[in-house]
């Protein structure tokens, strides 16, 4: 069964929601979705620098993004403009990412793949560290539900219950890195934020609590990837974009939906 | 003693908003903490709760102390949602019975399904109270929990506090900006300004006909005017020469009137 791409790349795509339809809708609850840009774009240094020292593309993209996202994690918390500072960094990541690319010839040519995502092109392998990765968040969000939605209603409520609100905020940054650096094969740098906001947003339209809410953005998610790979297959479109595409049209049903109720 | 602050000084920055604080509250005692906006009230509680690092001395918190915390503001982003049922679970989930016994306790009772958005101010403050009680706490904190309260508002809110205080026994530590009006149940009154100014007893005054007059009797007493207008000199007082390093206890004897100088810091 796995031996069909469109297989693997359903399940690559559904398993990847596992994680960006609870950690999107922490994203939509913080506010923190230029954050998530900076971290997605950030990883394409991560995948220069991967081919630059011939390591896993996992890995590169994985410590650049967590790089990222501990910079400006800890930045945020010294009152400096955070969305100058977001700017700079992202901006400047991508850059340089496009920069140390273009040394590497056969980068040059993979690098569309990158910044778009290649889902038809997932393998055995790329299937395991998706899954394993996107169930790992999955998992970490869930045994720490209760304290991380304590921190994300008030940092001061959570303190004083005894909850340690910097701590939870450090377990959201490393998911997030975690995320991008197994999305970033699925949609591509530049849309992952999209995976992680639409399918959320979505979901807010019709959610009555937080758990609806996270579950919903999964449930979207997966939809819109099973939509988006249809839709590639059908229009031969870009299956990325598509995916990213079916999630926008599923956010503008659901404000009629909700309109309605 | 459940929390005590020992020569507790807290910076922002550069500047110097708490200087030399000395704190101490026991179980079961209601205490007020009073002062002008910008005076370190809300800073001097962050602090207690260990949200504030100390510049120096130091806070100790009794081991294990369960602190009921309802803060000054609740922003609950649009993006959330989340009923009020939802919020008393947080950080600990509880039974439906226990949650409704919480609302019906602070006046509130069947308002578990309604989204926290769409309360009211006191509707709010109480779910915020509800909440702070199901976490059976032994200190209960409130930052200015009567902000934005109309007046018998306020009178019921404080009423409430002092029958909770009564049932469970938690000590109560209270923020008011408002320095006129402070519950008659407080033990203590601390009047802040950077540094303790003084503190004291609140006087009963039930008796004070502006008061009555604004809340009526209905209030049961529940309020007292603590007077409390800074300008006099305190070298005619009973022996406590005003010394900001010895903060003196407030005059809790008959009607006299507590007075400073237009402004509270005397070291300036």
């Amino acid at each position: 069964m796995l031996d069909d791409f469109l297989i693997r790349a359903a399940l690559a795509g559904v398993g990847l929601t596992l994680a960006t339809g609870p950690l999107g809708s922490f994203v939509i609850w913080r506010r923190m979705a230029y954050f998530g840009d900076a971290t997605a774009h950030a990883a394409i240094l991560g995948v220069a620098l991967a081919y630059g020292f011939g390591v896993s593309v996992y890995l590169g993209t994985l410590t650049v993004a967590l790089a990222m996202a501990l910079t400006v994690a800890s930045l945020s918390g010294r009152g400096h403009a955070m969305d100058t500072v977001l700017g700079v960094l992202a901006h400047s990541a991508l850059a340089f990412g496009l920069v140390a690319a273009s040394f590497f010839s056969g980068l040059r040519v993979d690098l569309s793949a990158f910044l778009f995502g290649d889902i038809l092109a997932v393998s055995r392998a790329d299937l395991a560290v998706i899954w394993g990765g996107a169930g790992l968040v999955a998992a970490v969000l869930i045994w720490r539900w209760q304290g991380l939605l304590t921190a994300t209603v008030n940092e001061e409520l959570a303190q004083a219950s005894g909850l340690n609100p910097r701590a939870e905020r450090l377990v959201l940054t490393v998911s997030l890195a975690l995320t991008v650096a197994v999305a970033i094969k699925i949609v591509g740098a530049l849309l992952i934020a999209a995976l992680l906001i639409v399918p959320a947003a979505a979901a807010r339209q019709l959610a009555r609590g937080p758990e609806t809410m996270a579950l919903g953005a999964t449930a979207i998610g997966a939809l819109a990837v099973l939509g988006g790979l249809q839709a590639s297959l059908t229009w031969d479109t870009p299956a990325g974009p598509s995916i990213v595409a079916v999630a926008a049209a599923i956010f503008a049903l659901s404000l009629v939906l909700r309109r309605r109720a | 003693m459940l929390i005590r602050a020992e020569n507790l000084s807290v910076r922002h920055g550069e500047a110097v908003v708490l200087a030399g604080v000395d704190f101490t509250l026991a179980p079961g005692e209601i205490v007020t903490v009073v002062g002008p906006n910008g005076s370190g009230k809300s800073t001097l509680i962050r602090a207690l709760i260990g949200l504030e690092p100390a510049a120096t001395g130091t806070v100790t918190r009794a081991p294990g102390l369960r602190i009921g915390y309802v803060p000054q503001k609740l922003h609950i982003d649009a993006g959330l949602p989340m009923s009020v049922r939802r919020f008393l679970s947080l950080p600990k989930r509880v039974s439906d019975a226990q949650a409704e016994a919480a609302l019906a306790r602070v006046g509130v009772p069947g308002l578990g399904p309604r989204p926290l958005a769409r309360l009211s101010g006191g509707q709010f403050q109480r779910v915020l109270l509800a909440r702070a009680l199901l976490g059976a706490p032994q200190v209960l904190i409130l930052d200015e929990p009567t902000q934005g309260l109309d007046q018998p508002g306020t009178a019921a809110f404080y009423r409430l506090i002092d029958e909770v205080r009564a049932e469970t026994g938690a000590a109560v530590l209270m923020v008011s900006h408002d320095l006129h009006v402070v519950m008659a149940a407080s033990d203590r009154v601390v009047c802040l300004n950077g540094h303790v100014c003084c503190e004291g007893t609140p006087k009963v005054v039930s008796a004070a006909p502006e008061y009555r007059a604004l809340f009526g009797l209905g209030t049961g007493g529940a309020f007292a005017l603590y007077r409390h207008v800074h300008d006099h000199d305190h070298e005619g007082d009973e022996g406590h020469g005003h010394d900001p390093a010895a903060p003196h206890r407030a005059h809790p004897h008959g009607t006299h009137a507590h007075v400073h100088g237009p402004e509270c810091r005397h070291d300036a």
